[in-house]
């Protein structure tokens, strides 16, 4: 299982946080602040493994996280799930991100966080893992998308309307 | 309207979005809070509006300042609207929120279940999806409860999509509600077959997760992932499949060889790093599992060992680490696997890596031997010297202890050495471990008596050199050790060399700043201290030395009577004055030495640290009793724990009975003694001084060596240790030239050549004896101390409540909730749940009702599949299976494979008799291992199944006080005739197979495994009676009661399509008499037919429920009914119908219920029951047959048999006891019968008597 899912900049400030344990508000930014002094203090060239975050999980968790740029990416998971299997999985989503933004960057993930969860969605669910093939999670995000652009533009018509008449 | 709309958009065309808000709050950086603070009352005001629209916007940005740390929950009922939109847009966006900021405790949760409920049936498959999304994150007991069953079906959607989804959430839904798990399990196991690889992998990732909490219930299971993994390529399935296996072997030994060789397969062959890793960890599990004795056990260990030392001289870290953390695996079973790699394990503990770093620490603590063990520990120290952060150096230290220090200092030699090594951590400031290195000092001190004169010397430099004093006292833990050498220099002061520099030294200012319990130390020693120096001054002429030293100790002690620490000051006070006193005597020339060295006399044995804890509660004890009255409210208030000092203590120090009364204690001490006395490994305590420690023939004859004092001992603060290092190399250098002289021969080639470097040669560990013979006392226990019975699982695992036996057959009341309205349900009130059937055999009837696309094909196999599913039942019992697998874990496998010889070869022939154990039994054959992935695969499905039929030929199952079991008595043949088998045969337990099919008739087709076998199997029964046939249709029923309602009886009529033609519309009608009448739908008429659910193409058969009301239960009745029905061809249809009698018999009023030999004689004796017996004569059939027909027609249960002789017990739907003791001597039966309800009893004697007289 995944316990929780963080993304944060080099700063330390959160671009997503998804938690699939109850935390409450608090506790969760502890968490993140926690897991980033963690985190930031380790070498580029040291493994991506980490025991012993305190606040989250005990001793059958682990911190698995990736560093791209200027953002981490960091899964607490249990001792269910593959270590290098969740490093690939990270890769996946990241790609993922790198595709549905054409480019992405640190931008794209704090201007849109609602979109970056939805995409999450397609990859973890309830802290499970859902799907791990990038190009099954695409097409089901893209299909989302076209939906919700249907169901603004029928929004928008009136306006449209409104305007030109 | 339109106008509205329009309002509404322009309204948001004028409202922030998520971005604004983002690019506000980076804008206002300095002033952040304010900034939000005004952007939630905005998100306020939108909330307020009727726009749906605008109210999403407001919902996404609270989303959004959720994850920056605010509490969104005042929102909750907004998202709860903006989830309910029809628009998925704004769906999606109320049902992330709800997921980020939802929990149990969100009140507004239960307002979502309908509205859950609608987006899980929404045709649109992705309103679904965003739905199962959002509910994966905050199911709660009640969601998932009410939800199960709609979740369930989704299980099964046409959407590969939604299934994998559907699958998923099962496991938070189990988690949630673990009655789901039961009935829902059957179709998830259905799913590990599905074509959709995604839904697959989602299957196998529930049930990895599942099984690795409960991992027995899941061993069968085995054969399907056997399958899996030789068939599926992905990774990701692989890998958890792997993973569980791991969690399978330790319980089934067999299992793992035959996981040994696909697995070492997919090692050589894989290039996906996870995969190989995966695959070795499990190999590892699989060997640890198995008892060593396998052949090529050891090539499977190198190739494990082997791969491992790529991944750990890899470049990459991540490999690095994991194949460190695979190899202290290994550690626990094959060390010396491991220890071959020293070199690279060493190596590791110089990488940059503080990850790996610690990794190979770990690795360490099994590498070490009496030969290398001072090498590592000179490198640690090293280690402890370059640390940088203190968490690291810390675990350092911890580690250097738990090296030398483990298994009863095991690898120690030299126990001076250990002193200055101890001695060496001291300097280490800022640590958190003192107390751990003072521990560690005072268990060597006690426990090693040739090393004390040592360590009180090394004590002594501490206290006297004191750099411990320096900086913060009370932060600085290594401070500890104070404690420790204060202690040691005090309790074996006769040691000390220089006793009055020492004592000056415990008396200083400066030990005033030393926390309060290491103060109260210093002041009880320095009393003992005085006291030897007392006892060695008075010897000599000249009395003003003692009389000096009195004066020291009264010019010391005031400030620490001054001091703010309630035991220092008391303790200090108590002294002073003693001293004063002594002086006073001194002054008068008196000797005094001895009478205060009585003060501290007797010697300390050390106590296990958990021997208090394990006294056993004597007889006649009772530990709630109060021995006085107990004081009143106020007195209890004002007393205040006084427990500073005995907190801070050592575990071995005097032990301190305070609350144990007089007479008990003097009893237990004389119950001590006289034990102590017996035995021989006890050392007594001298009871007059400490300074001999031979005179007990318990020590005897363990050989002291003197210490070698030519070691330099006085080199205050210095490290030392590595002098040790030298001296011990050279102390066995000098060794083994001695035994070369001896074993001049033998040994000349391999001694020689042997230089500083100590890995050079194969020296083996008996080589080296120890510096001095170490008498290592061991820890006393007191007398009859009870096992260890430490429980260390969390009450509060949500997985304890999954640990449910998937193998039994539903029972009744397990059945998931569904809504009333379904067409299945149409009859039934919700509250009879219970009574209904196994949801499994009834999710495809619902199925049938709701997706009326399914073709006929799949109709046919849902019948086949309940057929299975009763055919099931007859085979089981409600007994947990986890007995069975709890018990072949525990038995060797040697004894399970010597009965599986026997029962292999003939169950080879079928499938269907195929179970676990016997496709676990073809690993033994290598040739069969190349066929197990098709022999598993033409067994998987019925497998798990029948697996579980086995089961009651395991254990003996007492029963359970569980309602459970209501539903068909057949469960209970097996178990009472497996109860039979269980005492001639116990031994054999295990291979027993009965298979018994009562559809088919069929004696031949039940197959008998077990070889050894006194009784006859079973003939196939069944409760279901021929209620009226014609040629167009057959109904046979079963008649139950139901337990939750004592005044309903649930009849299962099962419809048999005997035409070529459709039969539909299906009309089932009582004529209700007074006494008993059918539940119909409110608002239908006392004379109205009930609908039969469902349609019966050709040659279909199915089950309808229909429940009735009985008044009075005492006597059987028969009620009249007809059956119409419409028969449809292709050109014509016609009304036909068909007359019945239902023929309520009193059995059918009985339920199996369990009881207890206990209960059951307690009931006779409260004589409420009425007697009453019956003769039959000549009963052919052997008597356990004749009791499994009890059980199975009449819902008895059998209570207790001796012979032949047998008690049994039922109870009637309302509550009727019905006691039977039945008697068989020849061909006659006697059956004595007792029940509260004569009139009932009657009737059911007679009904037995009409079961015996028909056959």
């Amino acid at each position: 299982m995944i316990k929780a899912i963080l993304i944060f900049n080099n700063h330390g400030k959160p671009r997503l946080i998804r938690f699939y344990q109850y935390f409450a508000e608090d506790m969760q930014q502890q968490i993140i602040r926690e897991t980033f002094h963690l985190v930031s203090k380790r070498d580029d060239n040291v493994c991506n493994f980490l025991e012993g975050g305190s606040l989250i999980g005990g001793s059958d968790y682990k911190l698995i996280y990736r560093h791209y740029a200027t953002l981490y990416f960091v899964f607490c998971v249990d001792s269910s799930e593959s270590e290098l299997g969740i490093l690939d999985l990270i890769q996946v989503f990241v790609e993922t991100l790198d595709k549905c933004f054409e480019n992405v960057c640190e931008l794209d993930l704090i201007f849109h966080m609602d979109k970056v969860h939805y995409i999450l969605q397609e990859v973890v669910m309830g802290g499970m893992v859902l799907e791990t093939n990038m190009n099954e999670i695409v097409a089901q995000v893209e299909v989302q998308n076209r939906m919700e652009k249907s169901e603004v533009s029928v929004q928008c018509q009136p306006v449209a309307e409104l305007i030109s008449g | 309207m339109a106008l509205k709309i329009v309002k509404g958009s322009i309204d948001r065309m004028f409202d922030k979005n998520l971005q604004d808000l983002v690019r506000g709050i980076r804008n206002h950086k300095e002033d952040e809070a304010k900034y939000i603070s005004t952007c939630i009352d905005e998100i306020k005001q939108e909330l307020k509006q009727d726009n749906i629209a605008v109210k999403a916007n407001a919902v996404c940005k609270l989303t959004y300042l959720q994850m920056l740390g605010y509490d969104v929950s005042w929102a909750a009922f907004n998202i709860v609207e903006v989830m309910s939109s029809s628009k998925f847009t704004y769906k999606r966006i109320g049902y992330l929120a709800a997921s980020q900021c939802f929990h149990e405790s969100t009140d507004v949760i239960m307002l979502t279940t309908n509205q859950i409920r609608k987006d899980l049936s929404s045709p649109n498959q992705y309103d679904t999806g965003v739905a199962l999304t959002g509910l994966s994150c905050f199911v709660t007991p009640d969601l998932a409860r009410d939800l199960a069953n709609d979740i369930m079906t989704l299980m099964s959607h046409t959407k590969p999509y939604i299934r994998k989804k559907a699958v998923l959430i099962m496991y938070k839904v189990f988690l949630k509600y673990p009655e789901s798990l039961r009935p829902a399990f059957p179709r998830l196991k259905e799913k590990l077959e599905d074509p959709d690889p995604g839904v697959q992998s989602a299957a196998v990732n529930v049930i990895c997760e599942l099984a690795r909490r409960n991992p027995k219930n899941y061993l069968s299971l085995a054969p399907l992932f056997f399958k899996l993994m030789t068939s599926s390529t992905n990774n990701w399935v692989l890998i958890k499949i792997i993973k569980l296996f791991g969690a399978l072997t330790p319980l089934e030994p067999r299992l793992g060889k035959k996981l040994i060789e696909p697995l070492t397969n997919l090692i050589h062959s894989t290039s996906a790093m996870s995969l190989l890793y995966e695959c070795v960890n499990t190999v590892i599990a699989v060997l640890i599992s198995l008892s060593s004795g396998m052949p090529n056990h050891s090539a499977s260990i190198q190739l494990c060992v082997q791969k491992l030392r790529i991944l750990i001289e890899d470049s990459d870290q991540n490999l690095k680490y994991l194949g460190l953390l695979a190899m202290s695996k290994i550690l626990k079973t094959h060390p010396k696997s491991v220890q071959s790699h020293k070199d690279l394990i060493l190596q590791c503990l110089d990488d940059k890596d503080e990850s790996i770093r610690l990794r190979a620490l770990d690795l360490l603590y099994g590498m070490v031997s009496k030969k290398n063990l001072m090498e590592i520990v000179k490198k640690l120290m090293l280690h402890v010297d370059k640390a940088e952060g203190t968490t690291y150096r810390d675990e350092l230290l911890t580690k250097i202890i738990d090296i030398c220090s483990q298994s009863n200092y095991q690898y120690i030699t030299n126990f001076e050495w250990y002193i200055s090594i101890l001695v060496e951590l001291t300097r280490l400031e800022g640590t958190r471990h003192g107390h751990l290195i003072a521990s560690q000092m005072l268990d060597v001190a006690i426990r090693v008596k040739a090393i004390r004169a040592f360590a009180v010397a090394q004590m002594a430099t501490l206290l006297d050199n004191a750099h411990l004093l320096t900086g913060n006292m009370q932060r600085n833990g290594i401070c500890e050790v104070l404690y420790a050498a204060a202690w040691i220099c005090g309790e074996f002061s006769e040691h000390l060399e220089n006793p009055i520099q020492t004592l000056e030294a415990m008396l200083r200012p400066k030990v005033a700043t030393l926390p309060g319990h290491i103060q109260a130390v210093y002041v009880q020693n320095a009393a003992k201290l005085f006291a030897t120096v007392l006892k060695g001054q008075e010897g000599n002429t000249d009395s003003t030395a003692a009389q000096e030293t009195s004066q020291l100790m009264i010019d010391r002690l005031p400030l620490f009577v001054q001091s703010a620490n309630l035991e220092v000051q008391e303790r200090a006070s108590c002294i002073l004055q003693l001293v004063k006193y002594i002086q006073k005597l001194q002054q008068k020339d008196v000797e005094v030495a001895e009478e205060v060295s009585a003060l501290f006399a007797g010697e300390l044995n050390p106590v296990a640290p958990k021997a208090q804890k394990k006294v056993p509660v004597p007889e006649g004890l009772d530990l709630d009793a109060w021995i006085n009255e107990p004081p009143s409210e106020s007195e209890s208030e004002d007393e205040q724990p006084k427990a500073i000092f005995a907190k801070e203590e050592p575990k071995h120090s005097r032990p301190r009975h305070t609350e144990v009364d007089e007479k008990e204690l003097a009893r237990r001490r004389e119950a001590r003694k006289q034990e102590q006395a017996n035995n021989p490994f006890y050392i007594k305590a001298s009871p007059s001084s400490q300074k001999v420690y031979q005179d007990t023939p318990g020590v005897e004859h363990i050989p002291v060596v003197q210490i070698d004092l030519s070691v330099p001992l006085k080199v205050p603060g210095m490290p030392m240790s590595d002098q040790y290092v030298k001296l011990e190399e050279e102390r066995r250098q000098k060794e083994r030239a001695e035994k070369k002289k001896k074993e001049k021969k033998k040994r000349k080639e391999k001694r020689s050549g042997r230089g500083k470097k100590q890995d050079s040669g194969p020296e083996s560990e008996e080589d080296i004896t120890p510096a001095h013979m170490v008498d290592i006392v061991t820890e006393e226990m007191p007398e009859n101390a009870l096992p260890s019975d430490d429980d260390d699982k969390d009450p509060n695992d949500p997985h304890k409540a999954l640990d449910i036996d998937l193998d039994k057959p539903l029972a009744d009341s397990e059945k998931l909730p569904v809504r009333s309205h379904r067409a299945a349900e149409s009859l039934k009130s919700p509250a009879e749940d219970g009574d209904v059937e196994s949801a499994a055999i009834h999710a495809p009837k619902k199925k049938n009702g709701k997706e009326k696309r399914e073709k006929k094909k799949d109709k046919d196999s849902d019948r086949k599949k309940s057929k299975e599913e009763k055919k099931k039942k007859k085979h089981k019992h409600e007994e947990k299976e986890e007995d069975l697998l709890g018990g072949q874990a525990e038995e060797p496998a040697v004894q399970s494979e010597e009965t599986n010889e026997v029962a292999a070869p003939p169950t080879s022939t079928s499938a269907e008799v195929s179970d676990l154990d016997f496709w676990l039994s073809n690993a033994p054959v290598p040739s069969n291992t190349q066929e197990a992935p098709t022999v598993a695969a033409a067994e998987a499905a019925p497998v798990p199944k029948v697996a579980s039929g086995t089961a009651p030929n395991s254990e003996p199952d007492e029963p359970k006080d569980t309602e459970m079991e209501e539903t068909k008595s057949s469960k209970h043949k097996k178990k009472k005739q497996k109860k039979e088998k269980e005492e001639k045969e116990k031994k054999k337990k295990k291979k027993h197979h009965h298979h018994h099919h009562h559809s088919d008739g069929g004696g031949e087709e039940s197959v008998q495994n077990g070889t050894v076998e006194d009784e006859e199997p079973l003939p196939p029964m069944s409760n279901y009676c021929l209620l009226a046939e014609n040629s167009y249709i057959k109904m046979v029923c079963d008649i139950q009661g139901n337990l939750q309602d004592g005044s309903q009886v649930v009849v299962s009529v099962i419809f048999e399509n005997k035409c070529d033609s459709f039969l539909k519309s299906m009309e089932f009608n009582v004529l209700d008499s007074l006494n008993s009448k059918l539940q119909r739908p409110e608002g239908s008429g006392p004379h109205d037919g009930l609908t039969v659910p469902f349609q019966l193409p050709p040659g279909v058969s199915n089950e309808a429920r229909f429940v009735f009301t009985v008044q009075s239960i005492v006597m059987p009745q028969k009620l009249k009914g007809t059956l119409t029905f419409i028969v449809k061809n292709e050109d014509s249809s016609t009304h036909e119908k068909l007359d019945f009698k239902l023929h309520f018999t009193c059995t059918s009023y009985l339920i199996t219920t369990p009881c207890y030999s206990d209960a059951f004689a307690k009931l006779l004796e409260s004589g409420d029951l009425k007697g009453s017996s019956v003769r039959l004569e000549g009963v052919n059939m052997p008597f356990h047959h004749l009791l499994a027909r009890i059980c199975f027609h009449h819902h008895f249960s059998v209570v207790e048999r001796i012979d032949s002789c047998a008690s049994m017990y039922s109870r009637s739907i309302q509550g009727h006891h019905v006691c039977l003791l039945v008697k068989t001597s020849g061909q006659t039966v006697s059956i004595d019968a007792k029940c509260d309800e004569p009139t009932l009893l009657g009737n059911v004697l007679d009904e037995i008597k009409q079961t015996f007289s028909q056959c």
